[in-house]
C-alpha cells in the first residue's frame, strides 16, 4: 500500500481492511455485502440455516432483527423507510428492530412490477409497486411466526396475538420475541397468499405515521456511498472525456501522466482515456498531464442558440400527432381571442451532490460492482454483454446514492460500463471510477432542451374552445431498450406527458411532437416530460384566464369539473394560501396544478419583486394527493425537495452549448438553489383511501409555472423561458 | 525530497510523507480513511467537504495540507457517533434533516462553527452561514430547523 501505510508510519491509522470492518459494523445491514471476501462474490448475504427468510424481502434473525431487502435504490427519497413501514405494519414488528438492506440485482425476485422484467427505481413507482407486495411479505412472515408459536406452545394459532415484535398467548401467559421463534418459523410451510388477511386500514399502527427514517448513519459519516467504498488494493480511475459529443481519441501520449507519482496505469476505453492511480488526487494530477489529440471530424458542433432557432422553426410546422380532440385548427380560426406563446427550456444536468462513480472488479469468476444503482438489472445485463458474461456472473452490491434524480438510471449504463471496462483492463484489481464535478456537468445525459409553441382560443363568453400545442425536442426513449415501451407511432411519451393528457375541458385540443435527432446525450430528470409540459401549459392557462378576465383559480376549477383529484388539490392549495387576500406592494401570487405519476399537486407561489429588478420566491403553499399517506413526514420533505429542485431550474440552472462544447463546468456556472433562496413551504396532504402513489417527482412540475404566474401577476410581464428572468 | 508533514486530525497526530500542496480532503478520505467529509465539486463551491480548522469551517478540497502545520483539524467523525452524537448531530437526527445525506457533513460542520461564535442565531444568520453549502435534495427547511434545535431554539417542539 502507499504512503501512509509505509513502515515508518504504520500503526498511526487502521489498515484499510480494518477500516472495512469498522464501517461494516457502523453501517449495519446496509453494508452487509461489504463483509464478504471478494471470492465469495456470488454467495448470498444470509447466514445459512439460522435466519428466518420467508420470502425475498424479509429476513428475521435469531437476535430479533428484522431486515427488509430493498429492491429500490435509496437516493434520499425515503423509500427504505416507506417500504419497511409496509412490512412492519403487517408483521406487527417493533420499528426499532427494522433494518434496511439493498437487495442484489435479480430480476426474477426483485423486478419492478411496473417495469415488467426490469429491476429499477424510477417514475416515482417504488410505493405504488410495493404497497401490496411488501405488505404481503410482512403478512407471510407474521403467519409463519404465529404458526411456530402455536406449535411450540401447543395452542391454536387463532389465539395468538402479535404486537411490537412480541407474540403472546394470553390464556397460557406465554410470550416470545420474533428472534426466539425465528428458527421454528423457518420450518413452517409458507402460507398461500390467498390465505393471508391483510389489515383493515382502520387498524394501521405504522402506516400514516411519521416513523423515523431507516437510512441512518448520514450524520456521522458511517453511511456508505459509492464514493466511500475502499477495497484492498483498489485503484481510482479518472477519465479524460472528449471535449465534444461524438469526438474520439486520435492519438494520445501518456508518458507524463505515467511518470506522475501515484499513477499506476493509463488505459484507452471507448469513452476516453482513463488514468488509474493509487488515490483520487494522484489520478487527477495524472489526468491533467495527458496529451490527447482528439478526432473531432464527426463531433457535434452545434450551439444552443442555433438549435433553439431550428426548434422554433420546426414548431411552426405540423408534427406527429400525440392527441387530437375535435378540430383545433378550425376552432382557433373562429375563436374570439387567441393567446399564443413559444416556450424555451434549456438542457439541464442532474447535478446530484455525489458525482457519478462506480466501483468494479473483473476477474475469472465474473464481475462485481459496488454502486448506488437506480437500474440494477439494466446495468447487470449491459455489463454482462460488454464483458461476454452471463447476467448472473455480474454481482451488484447496492449502496446509498448521494442524490440521483434519474441520472443513475441511465438507459445506456454509461458510467457503469465505463467503470467496468477500466476494471477489465486491470483484471483482479478493484477500480473506483470517479467523475469530477466537471466531468459530471459536461459528460451529458441531460434533461433535453425543448421548445413548445402553444396557441389557445376563447369564445366570446371567455370559454376555452381550442388548444394547439407543438413540442420540439430530443426523444429520451429512442435508441434505448425502453423504446418499445416509451415510443409509439413516432411519439415519445416522455416528450409529451403532461400535455397529451391535459385535464382541462377544452373541446378542440391537438398536441403534436417533433422529435429532433442530435447527439447531445439526454435522459430522464426528476419528473421527466412534466418538467416542461407543466411549465408551458400552466402559463397558457393563466393567460387564458387573464384574457377571459377571470380569476385563475376559478377559471381552472370550472375546467376541471371532470377531474375531482385535480379539482380538490387546487381548491385546497388556494384556500390554505388565502388566495385573493391582499399582498404587500410589489408582491404577486401565482398558481399551478399538475398531475404526474398518478399523484396530484397544486401549488400557490408568492413572489416579491424588488425595485432593483430582482425577485424572490417568498412562500409556496402546496396540496398533494398521493393516495393513502404512508409516512407524512417523508411526503412533506419529498414535496419540499421537489419544489427546491424545480426552483433551481426555474431560477438558476441551464446547460448551454457553444460550438459543441458545454459552457458550464461546476457549481459557479451551473447554479442550484441555495438555502437562503428556499421559500417558506407549507405542504397539505389530502386525506385519501386510494392506493398510494409516488411523491419523489410530482412536487417538481408545478413550481416553475406557479412562480412565472406570480411574477406575471406582480409585473404584468409574460414569461416564456427558463430560467426565469425579469425584463429590465 | 519531500519533508514529512505533521497533521492533527480529531486529536490524533499523523506524520505524512506527502506533497505540501495536496488538498486536505484527499488525505482525509484516502489516507486517513475518514468518510465524513465528502467530495462534491473539488473547487470549494459546494461545501460537502467542510471540516473545522481551529474551530473555523474550511473547505478541505482546496486546503493544501502544507498550510495546516500546528493547526487542529476536526472532521465529522471527530464530533460524535450515531450512539453518542454531538448536539448538532443529534439535532439533525431529531429533525430528520437528511434526504440523500451527501451534503450533510458540510451542513453539520458549518453549523458547528456557526454555533461556536453565534450560539443563538436568527433564521437569517443561519441561512447566511449555510448559503454556500449546497443541498440538491431540497432539505433546506429541515436543515434550518436542525440548526435551531441544536441552538436550543426548538427544544419544546414535538418531532417524531
Amino acid at each position: 500500500m502507499r504512503r501512509i501505510r509505509s513502515n515508518k508510519h504504520q500503526g498511526l491509522v487502521s489498515s484499510r481492511r480494518d477500516f472495512l470492518k469498522l464501517i461494516t459494523t457502523a453501517g449495519a445491514g446496509l453494508t452487509l455485502a461489504m463483509n464478504l471476501p471478494l471470492a465469495m462474490a456470488a454467495e448470498s448475504t444470509a447466514a445459512a440455516g439460522v435466519d428466518f427468510e420467508p420470502n425475498a424481502f424479509v429476513r428475521i434473525g435469531t437476535d430479533g432483527r428484522v431486515t427488509v431487502l430493498m429492491k429500490h435504490l435509496e437516493m434520499g427519497q425515503g423509500t427504505f423507510t416507506g417500504l419497511a413501514t409496509l412490512v412492519a405494519e403487517e408483521l406487527d414488528a417493533d420499528w426499532s428492530a427494522l433494518v434496511a438492506e439493498g437487495a442484489p440485482a435479480d430480476a426474477s425476485r426483485y423486478n419492478n412490477l411496473l417495469f415488467g422484467t426490469v429491476q429499477g427505481t424510477g417514475g416515482s413507482t417504488a410505493m405504488a409497486n410495493s404497497f401490496m407486495q411488501m405488505r404481503t411479505a410482512g403478512a407471510t412472515a407474521r403467519a409463519m411466526l404465529v404458526a411456530a408459536a402455536a406449535q411450540r406452545w401447543k395452542v391454536p394459532a387463532s389465539e395468538i396475538q402479535v404486537s411490537q415484535g412480541i407474540l403472546s398467548h394470553s390464556a397460557s401467559g406465554k410470550s416470545a420475541g420474533f428472534g426466539e421463534l425465528a428458527e421454528l418459523a423457518a420450518q413452517q410451510p409458507v402460507p398461500d397468499v390467498q390465505s393471508l388477511r391483510l389489515k383493515d386500514p382502520a387498524d394501521f399502527a405504522y402506516i400514516g405515521r411519521s416513523l423515523p427514517r431507516l437510512d441512518r448513519g448520514k450524520t456521522d459519516g458511517s453511511a456508505l456511498f459509492t464514493q466511500d467504498v475502499q477495497l484492498e488494493g483498489m485503484l481510482t480511475a479518472l477519465v479524460a472525456h472528449p471535449p465534444r459529443f461524438g469526438a474520439s481519441v486520435k492519438h494520445y501520449d501518456a508518458a507524463k501522466a505515467l511518470a506522475s507519482p501515484g499513477v499506476v496505469d493509463v488505459v484507452q476505453i471507448p469513452s476516453g482515456i482513463a488514468v488509474l492511480g493509487h488515490d483520487f488526487w494522484s489520478a487527477k494530477k495524472g489526468r491533467d498531464l495527458l496529451s490527447i489529440d482528439w478526432d473531432e471530424s464527426v463531433a457535434f458542433t452545434g450551439s444552443s442558440a442555433d438549435m433553439l432557432h431550428k426548434y422554433r422553426t420546426l414548431a411552426d410546422q405540423p408534427g406527429a400527432v400525440a392527441r387530437a380532440d375535435g378540430d383545433a385548427v378550425t376552432a382557433l380560426a373562429s375563436a374570439t381571442t387567441v393567446v399564443e406563446a413559444v416556450f424555451e427550456v434549456p438542457y439541464l444536468a442532474h447535478a446530484a451532490m455525489e458525482p457519478m462513480n462506480a466501483v468494479a472488479l473483473v476477474n475469472a469468476a465474473g464481475c462485481e460492482i459496488w454502486n448506488g444503482e437506480q437500474f440494477q438489472t439494466v446495468d447487470q445485463s449491459a455489463v454482462a454483454t460488454v464483458l461476454g458474461l452471463k447476467p448472473e456472473q455480474v454481482k451488484i452490491n447496492m449502496l446509498l446514492a448521494g442524490g440521483s434524480f434519474g441520472r443513475r438510471a441511465n438507459p445506456h449504463s454509461d458510467y457503469v460500463i465505463e467503470a467496468v471496462l477500466i476494471a477489465n483492463a486491470r483484471q483482479g484489481t478493484p477500480v473506483k471510477l470517479v467523475w469530477t464535478r466537471e466531468d459530471d456537468t459536461r459528460a451529458g445525459y441531460y434533461r433535453p432542451m425543448y421548445v413548445h409553441k402553444v396557441r389557445a382560443g376563447l369564445d366570446a363568453s371567455g370559454n376555452p374552445v381550442a388548444w394547439e400545442q407543438r413540442i420540439v425536442g430530443q426523444s429520451i426513449g429512442t435508441g434505448t431498450a425502453f423504446e418499445a415501451f416509451i415510443v409509439k407511432d413516432g411519439i415519445d411519451s416522455t416528450s409529451v406527458e403532461g400535455a397529451s393528457n391535459l385535464p382541462y375541458q377544452i373541446p378542440n385540443l391537438q398536441v403534436e411532437l417533433h422529435s429532433v435527432d442530435n447527439p447531445v446525450p439526454v435522459q430522464w430528470w426528476r419528473s421527466v416530460g412534466h418538467t416542461h409540459t407543466a411549465f408551458s401549459t400552466e402559463i397558457i392557462v393563466d393567460e387564458l384566464a387573464r384574457a377571459a378576465k377571470q380569476d385563475p383559480v376559478d377559471f381552472r376549477l370550472k375546467l376541471l369539473s371532470q377531474h375531482p383529484r385535480h379539482h380538490a388539490v387546487l381548491k385546497m392549495a388556494a384556500e390554505k394560501a388565502n388566495w385573493g387576500a391582499a399582498l404587500p406592494a410589489g408582491w404577486g401570487r401565482g398558481v399551478a396544478v399538475h398531475e404526474s405519476f398518478n399523484s396530484f399537486v397544486a401549488q400557490v407561489a408568492e413572489v416579491s419583486v424588488q425595485e432593483n429588478g430582482s425577485f424572490k420566491v417568498e412562500r409556496v403553499v402546496c396540496a398533494v394527493d398521493c393516495g393513502l399517506a404512508i409516512n407524512p413526514d417523508i411526503i412533506r420533505t419529498q414535496i419540499e425537495g421537489g419544489i427546491g429542485f424545480g426552483l433551481s431550474a426555474a431560477l438558476l440552472s441551464e446547460i448551454t452549448l457553444k460550438d459543441g462544447r458545454v459552457a458550464q463546468s461546476n457549481f459557479h456556472d451551473f447554479q442550484v438553489l441555495r438555502i437562503n433562496q428556499m421559500p417558506a413551504i407549507e405542504v397539505h396532504i389530502m386525506p385519501s383511501a386510494e392506493a398510494p402513489t409516488g411523491v419523489g417527482e410530482p412536487g417538481t412540475p408545478p413550481i416553475a409555472p406557479a412562480v412565472a404566474n406570480a411574477l406575471s401577476a406582480a409585473t404584468g410581464q409574460r414569461f416564456q423561458r427558463l430560467p426565469l428572468k425579469l425584463n429590465s | 525530497m519531500k519533508t514529512p508533514l505533521t497533521l492533527t486530525v480529531n486529536d490524533r497526530t499523523h506524520v505524512l510523507d506527502l506533497p505540501a500542496q495536496t488538498p486536505l480532503l484527499y488525505v482525509l478520505r484516502n489516507d486517513l480513511e475518514l468518510n465524513g467529509p465528502k467530495f462534491g465539486c473539488g473547487l470549494g463551491e459546494c461545501g460537502a467537504c467542510t471540516v473545522l480548522v481551529d474551530g473555523m469551517a474550511a473547505r478541505a478540497c482546496v486546503l493544501p495540507i502544507g498550510r495546516l502545520a500546528g493547526r487542529r483539524v476536526t472532521t465529522l467523525e471527530g464530533l460524535g457517533t450515531l450512539e453518542h452524537p454531538d448536539p448538532v448531530q443529534e439535532a439533525f437526527i431529531l429533525e430528520q434533516a437528511a434526504q440523500c445525506g451527501y451534503c450533510l457533513n458540510g451542513m453539520i460542520m458549518t453549523t458547528k462553527a456557526l454555533l461556536m461564535h453565534c450560539p443563538s442565531p436568527t433564521e437569517a444568520q443561519i441561512k447566511a452561514a449555510l448559503k454556500h453549502n449546497l443541498c440538491r435534495c431540497g432539505t433546506h427547511v429541515e436543515i434550518v430547523r436542525a440548526v435551531q434545535r441544536a441552538a436550543g431554539l426548538r427544544q419544546d417542539e414535538d418531532t417524531l
